[in-house]
């Protein structure tokens, strides 16, 4: 089975104890905003294999050029100009083509572009902060940006986020919806961070953490972070049971 | 040594954060012409899409008491036949006039949100059993460290509700009705408590 035929079977149950769990307290603001019963768990029905899907049109020629999509004709975003690529596959190793990815962060001071934001950080009148593309047909995606600064948060007193850009990712299947936060290698400020400590093992945190990529980089322009995303992945049907008179 | 599965494990989640609407709806937050408009926003239905028009709004509602005004919203749902809009639909074809998704920011101000959509049909679950009709909602914010789905049902299907098999898994009957939004007018009204007595039932899926 290619790429391209719809794949029909149930994901594989998430791996719970390797996602962050909801309640942790060392990131406040969950300690409202986190369910305390016990989820039910389901077995996939059509309502989570299917899902919807986006068509390369949506995508305009700079949503994947977060330096250029807002920054007026011939000025540019201030900033550590970088390239992160990489494939969004499934737990299986498969890529998944169609993906949509889309990407959020702040300027290269770590000032969002956002009504709610208070940083003294100066905004870049060149920089909005978004982008998006869509996979190709091994699962690749490419993006150009500045790197993020760090920010200051209201969370302890003195805490800081480490540089990182926000991922939104569709998959095939509802049940794949994933949002998560890449952040660049070498960083101190990932061990210190009460949102990436969410997460219960080290290894999974190094999952989030992408590494400079120096083959990829774009000599005298831009330097490439290589951001490989996993998604479940799905049973073959094959062997499903069907039902009755099927 | 037997083989290895070579499986690999899914990204973990982190939150979306406050700021998850500069990426999923910056128009809303007057980030203009990077996007013509903002993904998922609008109605689900085009003019010539089959079904009842209906309104479905509410609020997520924290532990407090307190509605959230940094919340994002997905719905996924069936057509008025009960097909879904996606390749991996094989039981026919959906109407080409309805999409099956949209998102919604809540309101920076009241914390409401609103979907205008159309009444799904039916869908069976993997045993064949029909469902009672649904709707499926993904819901992110900082402080939800992992998307949180649930679905939600319809406070006038209670013949189809009552032989629905996954609401037939839930133990405690008394949590049922987190899942039903009940009918005034067009409109459902389904609020979302992340927690306390009235926590709605989260699926694990």
């Amino acid at each position: 089975m290619d790429n391209k035929s719809p794949e029909t079977g149930a994901f594989f149950p998430r791996d719970r104890a390797w996602q962050p769990p909801a309640y942790t307290p060392p990131y406040k603001t969950s300690v409202l905003r986190s369910p305390q019963k016990a989820l039910l768990s389901l077995n996939n029905t059509l309502s989570e294999i299917t899902g919807p899907v986006f068509g390369h049109d949506l995508i305009g020629e700079l949503d994947n050029d977060l330096i250029h999509n807002f920054a007026k004709a011939g000025e540019s975003a201030i900033g550590e100009r970088i390239i992160v690529h990489g494939r969004v596959l499934d737990e299986r190793g498969k890529g998944v083509s169609g993906a949509l990815v889309e990407v959020w962060q702040a300027n290269a001071g770590g000032r969002y572009r956002h009504k709610n934001e208070s940083y003294l950080a100066p905004l870049d009148p060149n920089f909005g902060g978004c982008g998006r593309v869509i996979t190709d047909d091994d699962g690749a995606y490419r993006f150009r940006t500045i790197k993020p600064g760090p920010y200051p948060w209201p969370n302890g007193v003195n805490d800081w986020r480490p540089s990182h850009i926000h991922f939104s990712i569709f998959g095939h299947g509802f049940a794949q919806r994933l949002i998560t936060q890449m952040y660049f290698e070498g960083d101190p400020l990932i061990w210190k961070c009460p949102i990436v400590g969410t997460i219960p093992e080290k290894s999974a945190i190094e999952q989030l953490i992408a590494p400079l990529d120096l083959a990829n980089t774009i000599p005298m322009d831009a330097r490439a972070y290589k951001f490989d995303i996993v998604l479940r992945g799905r049973r073959s049907t094959l062997f499903e049971n069907r039902m009755e008179g099927n | 040594m037997p083989q290895a599965l070579n499986l690999m494990k899914e990204s973990p989640s982190q939150t979306a954060g406050p700021y998850v609407h500069i990426g999923c709806t910056p128009n809303l937050m007057g980030i203009g012409g990077i996007y013509d408009t903002d993904l998922g926003s609008g109605p689900l239905y085009g003019e010539k899409a089959k079904g009842e028009r209906i309104t479905v709004a509410g609020k997520i509602i924290d532990g407090s008491g307190t509605p959230l005004k940094d919340a994002l919203i997905e719905i996924w749902q069936a057509d008025a036949a009960g097909l879904y809009n996606s390749p991996s639909e094989t039981r026919g074809s959906a109407d080409p006039a309805f999409s099956g998704w949209a998102r919604c920011a809540t309101d920076l101000e009241t914390g409401q949100y609103t979907f205008r959509t159309i009444k799904p049909g039916r869908v069976p679950f993997p045993d064949g059993r029909p469902q009672a009709p649904h709707i499926t909602f993904w819901i992110v914010a900082r402080g939800i460290n992992i998307g949180l789905h649930t679905r939600l049902y319809f406070g006038d299907e209670e013949a189809a509700n009552a032989e629905d098999p996954v609401l037939a898994r839930i133990e405690h009957k008394v949590r049922v009705p987190t899942l039903i939004a009940h009918r005034d007018g067009d409109t459902y009204t389904f609020d979302v408590h992340l927690q306390g007595e009235h926590e709605t039932v989260f699926f694990d899926i």
